[in-house]
């Protein structure tokens, strides 16, 4: 994990690559759900639950593309900032701050009501990017602190790590339903299917692996994914401010607060900049938790700000 | 045969790295443009703040005559001021006499109080910020522009159509880029 961050532009292409990647495997696990179906349950020459089922899977994989931020905000509970609010007015400001000085468009600016600090973005790119942050981040941290959790957000934005984890996010789920269908269908059908000769037993062990597979796949994906771009968000995000120690003191006073963040569900766990967990696997170091955890070890990150800070002066 | 249609295609490619190039070319000029229009905004948005600020916090600090005046007569220096040296000397003195007053405004407990005045100083800070997060990413696009301009070959292409360097936003006043010294030596 010591190995140096990729640039901004490989991040970007990486991300654009892998967001298609993902939702064409969502499309083809989808398609082999119905071919389930037409192999074991209607038994039929033509694939029609097939051809269907590869219909529905690319609809939704772009209905997440398209979508995926309004579903992720809303499973949040996040609202819009009140654009005249006072109390927010600090929060507005530093984000105005930080779409001049990366030179992105303005991001719609979300609050979610929710006592631990924790913010995330989402959004398919830079023109429909959302911040979502709650309450106890505003309360707790002050105005450089803000900034540098906007800042680091923004990265994410301008990096496309937003469009990737929102598609992932907005998938999962399905995924996760859809394995579970599968699964029942699986026994109340297995009676009624037509004898296919020696291949149907091959192929309908293929089909029950993929379908207790397909949600721990997703789920180490999405781990993998944003495991890897903490490191380059908070590094590009103390580009922007050049206030990396202001980074590390939100992230220390994040960690501090031990309450898990309860409006945040565990499929958009990924997006968020701390663990809103709480989980223990996130504050380890080794193959476990480089398997398992959605973020580096805070400690970590602390140490990587600290040191920027001390080569700038 | 061979070697004529190996010509046209030689002709074609490198008319089309011409026009590949000056169309870049184009969209950074006209992106250092915007980023410089960024930084005008802000400028402006400070100028139209400041008698604001000053109107309300005169009740307050009466006696400070000197130092509001002095604001003042730097807001109106700065905006009737032209050209990047220029300006980039005429808002930085604007910024040092406005700091002055901030650090003025300390000595005054009711005045910090102020509902109006905190509103006023963020409203102020988040423009100071905003205007060096400006100036930071013209002088980023700029050099991206004078880069592309620079190299080789594609300086030929600049040349060619006469692309000038872009101006980078410096600080001009010796007295803002003086590293404040710190004596640490222990006096007996």
């Amino acid at each position: 994990m010591a190995q140096l961050p990729p640039n901004i532009y490989e991040q970007q292409a990486a991300n654009r690559r892998n967001t298609i990647i993902v939702m064409g495997v969502f499309t083809l696990f989808v398609g082999f759900l119905g071919f389930g179906v037409d192999a074991f349950v209607l038994g039929t020459e033509i694939p029609i639950a097939t051809f269907i089922a590869l219909c529905i899977g690319a609809g939704t994989a772009f209905w997440g593309l398209n979508n995926g931020a309004v579903s992720v905000l809303t499973s949040a509970g996040a609202r819009p900032v009140p654009p005249e609010d006072p109390k927010y007015q600090q929060l507005r400001n530093v984000v105005d701050e930080m779409s001049i000085a990366s030179g992105l468009p303005r991001p719609q600016l979300f609050v979610v009501p929710d006592q631990d600090p924790n913010a995330f973005a989402t959004g398919k790119d830079p023109e429909h990017a959302c911040i979502a942050v709650t309450e106890g981040l505003v309360e707790r941290l002050n105005r450089e602190e803000l900034q540098a959790v906007v800042a680091h957000e923004m990265s994410h934005v301008r990096n496309y790590d937003t469009r990737m984890m929102t598609v992932v996010a907005a998938l999962g789920g399905a995924v996760m339903l859809l394995s579970e269908f599968g699964l029942r269908a699986t026994r109340f059908g297995g009676g009624r299917k037509k004898d296919r000769g020696g291949l149907g037993p091959i192929v309908l062990v293929l089909w029950l692996v993929a379908m207790i597979l397909a949600p721990l796949i997703t789920q180490l994906l999405s781990m993998a994914v944003s495991r890897q771009r903490e490191y380059l968000a908070d590094a590009s995000g103390a580009e922007l401010t050049r206030n990396p120690l202001a980074l590390a003191t939100a992230l220390g006073k994040i960690n501090a607060a031990t309450e898990p963040t309860r409006s945040i569900k565990k499929g958009t766990a990924h997006l968020c900049i701390a663990d809103p967990l709480g989980r223990a696997v996130n504050s380890k170091e080794g193959f476990v938790s480089d398997l398992f955890a959605t973020h580096p070890p805070i400690g970590k990150r602390i140490t990587l700000l600290k040191a920027m800070a001390y080569q700038h002066g | 045969m061979i070697a004529f249609y190996g010509f046209v295609i030689l002709v074609v490619l490198l008319v089309a790295w011409v026009i590949g190039k000056y169309n870049s070319l184009i969209t950074l000029r006209n992106q250092v443009a915007n980023g410089w229009k960024q930084i005008d905004v802000q400028l402006k948005r400070r100028h139209d703040l400041i008698p604001n600020l000053v109107n309300t916090v005169k009740g307050y600090m009466g006696f400070e005559q000197e130092t509001l005046e002095k604001v003042i007569k730097a807001r109106n220096a700065a905006v009737s001021a032209t050209g990047v040296g220029n300006i980039a000397a005429k808002e930085g003195e604007l910024s040092t006499a406005l700091s002055r007053l901030f650090a003025l405004a300390e000595n005054y407990p009711t005045l910090k109080a102020n509902e109006n005045v905190k509103q006023l100083q963020e409203e102020l800070s988040s423009t100071e910020n905003k205007i060096s997060f400006a100036r930071q990413f013209y002088n980023d696009i700029a050099t991206k522009f004078n880069i592309v301009q620079q190299v080789f070959p594609a300086n030929f292409i600049a040349q060619l159509f006469g692309f000038q360097a872009a101006e980078l936003f410096e600080v001009k006043e010796a007295a803002e880029r003086e590293v404040p010294t710190v004596d640490l030596s222990l006096r007996k």
